[in-house]
């Protein structure tokens, strides 16, 4: 016996997986459901090891979860970007139940679909990248003769090393907190800037280092829906931003991707 | 929700773990915290999945740790103290 495992909603003239469509969340073909003048993309999974409980447990299993995520990322993405992703973790008990669920929203599927159409999410994270930022310091300081870390008359007596030492500390801290408030209003305007050139942007939480093995923090992490004629201006806009904010900020693209972030049905249970 | 010593140590050799981690980390974002939101039969509650990706984060930090450069102090305040709320 097996479930139907729900990756995607496409407008009915998708057209099928083809055979070299990468296997799903349980190594299995995607294949199509149809109804309302939508198509389901789904998946047949082995009912026990789907069933409430056990997948709950999986869920907390890396070893199976990482492969899954990855395997439902891939189905949705084979889609070409015609679909609307549904969330991981979705599951009928079988297909009739998940041709209800399409003539039952089909109103509200087709406008969500016609909101993403021709359009691709980009991610953009930005980072205060603290290497160049010193680097680009320290540049600054040879070629205007050391002036600059002079700490003049006011500085602590050479008698008195201790506090010269603190000093020091302190004025550091003080200069890494300004970079960090004004990398974090680029990052800011980062965002406004790219808002302005997407059809809708929203935001992620920023991902802390130890989750990324990047130690430097996190400032955006952005998500913006583009339409595929306005993707080359959007990387060139990223690329450009990346130049005028640098050294303070790390500009990082990532995309395209399946409209994820966008897909907030108008109506219907269990809307965000 | 599953302790982070729980899981299976990865090898920490790949050359290309960060970048992966960083991918995964990117993934998770998206496909465990967007996509359309449906009532399935069997489906996985909003804050069961918010704390899926909790522990995935608490494994990808397990791994990193192990491939990250010997510590500096850091320089400025972690990024987020608002990460991990749901």
């Amino acid at each position: 016996m097996t479930y139907t495992w729900l990756y995607a909603i496409a407008p009915a003239d998708t057209g099928t997986p083809p055979p070299d469509t990468p296997g799903g969340v349980a190594g299995e073909h995607p294949r199509t459901v149809g109804a309302g003048g939508l198509l389901a993309l789904v998946g047949s999974v082995p009912a026990p090891d789907f069933d409430a409980d056990l997948l709950q447990r999986r869920l907390r299993d890396p070893q199976w979860l990482e492969p899954a995520v990855r395997a439902h990322h891939r189905v949705v993405s084979a889609t070409g970007g015609r679909a609307l992703p549904v969330r991981f973790g979705t599951v009928y008990r079988d297909d009739d139940r998940v041709r209800a669920l399409l003539t039952e929203h089909a109103e509200a599927l087709r406008t969500a679909l016609a909101r993403v159409a021709d359009r691709t999410e980009w991610g953009v994270k930005a980072y205060l990248d603290q290497a160049r930022l010193d680097q680009a310091r320290a540049n600054e300081a040879r070629t205007s003769g050391d002036a600059a870390t002079d700490p003049g008359p006011g500085g602590p007596p050479d008698d008195r090393p201790g506090t010269a030492y603190l000093l020091r500390r302190r004025a550091a801290r003080d200069r890494d907190t300004r970079d960090l408030a004004d990398a974090a209003a680029r990052a800011r305007q980062v965002h406004l800037a790219l808002t302005g050139l997407a059809d809708r942007s929203t935001e992620h939480p920023p991902q802390p280092p130890e989750a990324t093995g990047v130690r430097d923090p996190m400032l955006l992490n952005g998500a913006y829906l583009v339409h595929r004629s306005r993707e080359a201006g959007f990387a060139r806009a990223v690329r450009d931003l990346g130049e005028q904010h640098a050294p303070a900020l790390r500009l990082e693209l990532t995309g395209p991707w399946p409209p994820y972030s966008f897909v907030d049905l108008p109506t219907g249970d269990g809307a965000p | 929700m599953s302790a982070p010593d729980r899981y299976p140590p990865l090898p920490e050799t790949d050359p290309g773990l960060r970048q992966r981690n960083v991918a995964l980390v990117d993934l998770l974002d998206r496909v465990l915290a967007g996509g359309v939101v449906i009532a399935g039969e069997i489906t996985l509650s909003v804050a069961d999945v918010d704390l899926v990706r909790i522990s995935l984060r608490a494994l990808i930090a397990s791994v990193s740790s192990l491939t990250a450069e010997p510590a500096t102090e850091p320089t400025a305040e972690p990024a987020g103290e608002r990460e991990w709320e749901p």
